[in-house]
């Protein structure tokens, strides 16, 4: 088996993976932070430049060190490359170029921002930005546009990762919505203000890093961090049903599709399940998420996981708990 | 059913190609391979700006979308990277001033503002009588012939003020532009 | 004093050499009727390596070596584009050539698509040519009725549909894998690459991209063969190129010089630039189109060593980039001594902002960066340390980018602050000083700001 080195480790990885497959194979600290790159669609990353890594050996059979870094979500990895992540200081302060560059013109509205708490660019600027900003001019506005009356567009957090134009293209039968214009007034926008409805259009929310699409029947509802994942399904004809409830009490406040350790989607969900399914007992729960380190929320204050089985008892047979009909928290939480 | 725009003049008018410009858009989608159609995209707007009035509205980009069998958004998408296209009415005169280093090195920006002295507007606005639009614009590659502007698909090269009074006075008693297409 | 080698431009001064009779009566086409007759498609290629060719749109990749790169799967068409989206400031050779001599240019194409196994080839041009267009029209339409496009060309069975297709206004289209995607109707936005074009290119298909002036390169080749070509310039920049010569000289213009010609001589002599206008002194040259790195007076006439500066790919970048630069697209723009760097830079960095396509983050946010603060200092409100935080900017963009462009948007600034730190000095100290040497400060505000 083909085999690569990132910051020292050796790894085994399957012809045609690309360094960075190959580094979440491994795990830990060595694989790049990623802002573009989606696993679950094809054809992404390479924008955001986030995940930059340096080549000293491109492979066996040619050993020359590469002269500029490489967006590993877009290199493929060979056999005896030898690559630096986390232990190359070059790669460290271009990440945290890029980091600045993502910041310069993104407002700072974390407090009133729906995805504070589990945005990737909050996470890449605590762990590979820098303390001060060098940007002494305006931020960069757009002009509001209505993209209907489920998803909220807010043009002036987007870093053009491109995710929810290739999720339009390939997970919905039909793309309305696109990036125009170009340079730094390039945005997202539908043919005159249309509305982006489907079927699935809900997915876009999920792949969004930043806060540049959320839930309108999320927003303002609350702070993520006070709200409660819990995994539940349901049977869908549209898509596997298979979501995250996030509750506040005993409401659910929010539907999501689950997120793996990256934080990308596992299994796309419909948006009747996304939006039109916020009643306990629409569902079947199958017991607290586990949630990606990445979360504010991921603070160990859960369920102990003993108490699964007992949770979907409680509400596949409510009579059998103390408190019919509560939410699955109310005694362990409050 | 086609929509309907107005006219520099005032009159609606049908969004619709003449059977003249037809012929050209066929040729133009004929000139790639089979179901390649999309690759027309931009001559076929040149096309679409030079017959509606010199810019494109968003009828005339759903238009082009129909005519391509593409959607609107993959024709607006385009038709605003490209800085040639214009998503907003301009003067039926599009003054075009090239200010990119061999020509400021040569005076652009006196020839600039005198222009804009001269029809009493800055860059990037039209005469209020909707005749004159000045931009200042980047490379043309006229860069031996500095200064220059672009009206049409004219060159007007080695400019000076005289030249400048000269070709503004042509426009004004009504000198066709030669246009795009 | 003796006259270089003319390759491209020898029958320019033929009156109605635009026209296919005159182009044909000067031994226009000779070179489709050596190859298709009496050349297998290997022995064109053959002869374009042994000719040492390189690409004459900037990177200076060897001509031979892109074509032998085309993969050539069974049964799937290959294309040739030629990229005549001329748009690096500084440069207009491609303009002059299509204008002057099209068929040339037409010429190239055939005889390079045979030998390449092309069946259809298209020629992409910036839409603000279009009255390039027009002429390459007139002139494909013309070659198609003697014969030399469509389907049997002389009779050999081979077959070539050449189309011209038009841009819209953007450089970034210059760039091979934009102006794919724009010839595919979409905007200019460079692919990430691997996959190369000669591998997935238009459509898919293998293709090359090659630039005008090195298709027109290749009748000549065909027809004196690659060794002939390579006996003119130097090793390592064999033949001829076509230099935009514009700026503060006496004679702006397209010359065509033999590679290796000293720079000085190319600035002074009365062949060429005729020395710099008003008998002012030389402060500083870009030498081959906006992205590279300016030089001033002393390192472009000379490399660091001492020797003579020449006009070639290795002499001018002699130094690397601490003291030298690149010959690039042969756009060489001259400044006098009332030349302000700084204000020329900031018109390199409005472009480059401009240009942007807006893909990847370094581009698309610290060109605008880079253009604020030179916009600023031109104000005067700079501070000193801006001129670090522009250094700091420009290297967090170069080589972190998508395609070339980031570098393009960063050299020139690097350059600028290496070579002319103190100027960047005093314009902060004392914004008024400026105007002391140029005049240009006042229109600069009319001028500058808008759009």
């Amino acid at each position: 088996m083909p085999e690569i080195t990132i910051d020292g480790q050796k790894i085994e990885f399957n012809q045609g993976m690309t360094i960075l497959e190959a580094a979440r194979s491994k795990g830990g600290d060595l694989v790049p932070p990623t802002m573009c790159y989606y696993s679950k669609l094809k054809d992404t990353g390479g924008y955001c430049r986030t995940c930059i890594v340096k080549v000293e050996a491109e492979s066996v059979k040619n050993p020359r060190a590469l002269p500029k870094p490489v967006a590993s979500c877009r290199t493929l990895a060979q056999d005896g490359m030898v690559v630096k992540n986390q232990t190359s200081p070059e790669v460290l302060e271009a990440r945290a170029g890029v980091v600045e560059f993502l910041l310069i013109n993104h407002p700072l509205d974390c407090p009133v921002c729906d995805q504070a708490g589990e945005c990737s660019l909050q996470d890449l600027g605590y762990e590979h930005g820098k303390m001060d900003t060098r940007y002494e001019f305006k931020r960069r506005e757009f002009e509001q546009r209505d993209i209907g009356d489920k998803i909220k567009l807010h043009m002036n957090r987007c870093i053009l990762c491109y995710r929810c134009v290739k999720t339009a293209e390939q997970i919905t039968d039909g793309r309305v919505h696109g990036v125009c214009s170009r340079g730094d007034v390039a945005e997202i926008s539908t043919y005159i203000e249309q509305a982006i409805d489907n079927d699935f259009s809900g997915n876009v929310i999920d792949v969004c890093p930043v806060g540049a699409l959320t839930d309108k029947t999320f927003r303002f509802k609350n702070r993520v961090w006070f709200t409660k994942p819990v995994d539940a399904h349901r049977e869908c004809p549209k898509c596997s049903g298979k979501v995250r409830l996030w509750y506040k009490g005993e409401d659910i406040l929010r539907v999501t599709a689950r997120k793996d350790q990256y934080g990308e989607v596992e299994e796309w969900i419909c948006n009747e399940c996304r939006f039109e399914k916020k009643k306990t007992a629409d569902w079947v729960i199958e017991g607290p998420s586990k949630v990606d380190k990445h979360s504010v929320i991921s603070a160990n204050h859960y369920l102990a996981p003993e108490m699964k089985n007992d949770l979907s008892m409680l509400i596949l047979n409510p009579d059998a708990g103390n408190n019919p009909g509560s939410s699955p928290f109310s005694k362990e939480q409050e | 059913m086609h929509s309907q725009i107005k006219s520099s003049k005032g009159e609606m008018k049908e969004i619709r190609f003449s059977e003249a410009t037809m012929v050209k858009v066929r040729e133009i989608i004929a000139r790639y391979p089979e179901g390649r159609h999309k690759s027309a995209l931009i001559p076929v707007l040149h096309l679409a700006q030079a017959e509606f009035d010199g810019w494109l509205s968003p009828e005339v980009m759903q238009y082009v979308a129909e005519i391509l069998s593409i959607q609107a958004i993959e024709v607006f998408e385009v038709a605003s990277f490209y800085s040639m296209f214009n998503l907003q009415p301009r003067g039926k005169c599009l003054i075009e001033v090239c200010r990119t280093s061999s020509c400021w090195l040569n005076g652009a920006y006196d020839i600039i503002s005198y222009i804009e002295k001269k029809l009493n507007i800055k860059v990037g606005e039209t005469t209020p009588d909707g005749k004159y639009t000045l931009k200042a614009v980047e490379c043309l590659g006229s860069c031996g012939t500095a200064p220059m502007l672009q009206v049409g698909d004219q060159y007007h090269e080695n400019l000076t003020f005289e030249k400048v009074d000269e070709l503004l006075e042509n426009y004004q008693q009504g000198e066709k532009m030669s246009n795009y297409c | 004093m003796k006259e270089g080698k003319k390759i491209l431009l020898e029958h320019i001064d033929v009156p109605g050499i635009e026209k296919i009779e005159t182009f044909r009566a000067c031994g226009g086409y000779q070179s489709v009727e050596k190859a298709l007759t009496s050349m297998t498609e290997a022995e064109v290629v053959h002869e374009v390596i042994t000719s040492g060719l390189r690409g004459r749109g900037g990177a200076g990749f060897q001509t031979g070596t892109k074509w032998n790169f085309l993969a050539k799967p069974e049964g799937v068409p290959r294309y040739l584009v030629c990229n005549a989206d001329e748009s690096e400031p500084g440069t207009f050779k491609d303009r002059y050539l299509m204008e002057k001599i099209p068929h040339l240019l037409i010429e190239g194409m055939i005889v390079s698509s045979y030998a390449l196994g092309v069946n259809k080839a298209y020629i992409y041009i910036r839409g603000e040519y279009f009255y390039l267009y027009k002429i390459l029209e007139k002139a494909i339409e013309e070659a198609y009725k003697a014969g030399w496009l469509g389907q049997n060309i002389l009779n050999t069975k081979y077959n070539l549909d050449l189309y011209m297709h038009i841009g819209a206004g953007a450089y970034i289209c210059g760039e091979e894998t934009a102006l794919l995607e724009s010839l595919e109707g979409k905007r200019g936005n460079p692919r990430i690459k691997p996959p190369f074009p000669a591998v997935a290119g238009l459509y898919g298909c293998p293709t090359v991209v090659n630039n005008v002036e090195t298709i027109a390169a290749v009748p000549y080749i065909v027809n004196h063969g690659g060794e002939n070509y390579a006996s003119f310039g130097t090793e390592k920049s064999t033949g001829t190129k076509l230099i935009s010569a514009s700026g503060h000289i006496n004679k702006p213009g397209v010359y065509e010089i033999e590679l290796g010609l000293p720079v000085e001589e190319f600035i002074y002599s009365d062949s060429y630039c005729g020395g710099i206008r008003n008998g002012n002194e030389l402060k500083a040259v870009v030498a081959g189109g906006s992205s590279v790195p300016i030089l001033p007076k002393h390192l472009i006439l000379q490399t660091p060593d001492g020797q003579p500066r020449l006009m070639s790919y290795e002499s001018l970048s002699e130094g690397g980039f601490a003291a030298g630069t690149m010959l690039g697209s042969g756009g060489f723009i001259v400044m006098d001594e009332t030349a302000s760097i700084v204000m020329n830079l900031h018109t390199f960095a409005r472009f480059y902002h401009h240009e942007s396509c807006g893909q990847c983050s370094p581009c698309r946010e610290g060109t605008g960066w880079m253009e604020k603060i030179l916009h600023k200092i031109l104000d005067g409100h700079g501070t000193l340390a801006d001129i670090d935080l522009l250094w700091d900017i420009q290297s967090k963009i170069e080589g972190k980018t998508i395609c070339a462009l980031g570098d393009a948007a960063a050299w020139p600034v690097a350059s600028a602050i290496r070579h002319f730190r103190s100027e960047f000095e005093a314009y902060i100290k004392d914004p008024m000083a400026i105007n002391k040497i140029s005049h240009y400060n006042e229109k600069y505000k009319i001028a500058g700001t808008a759009i």
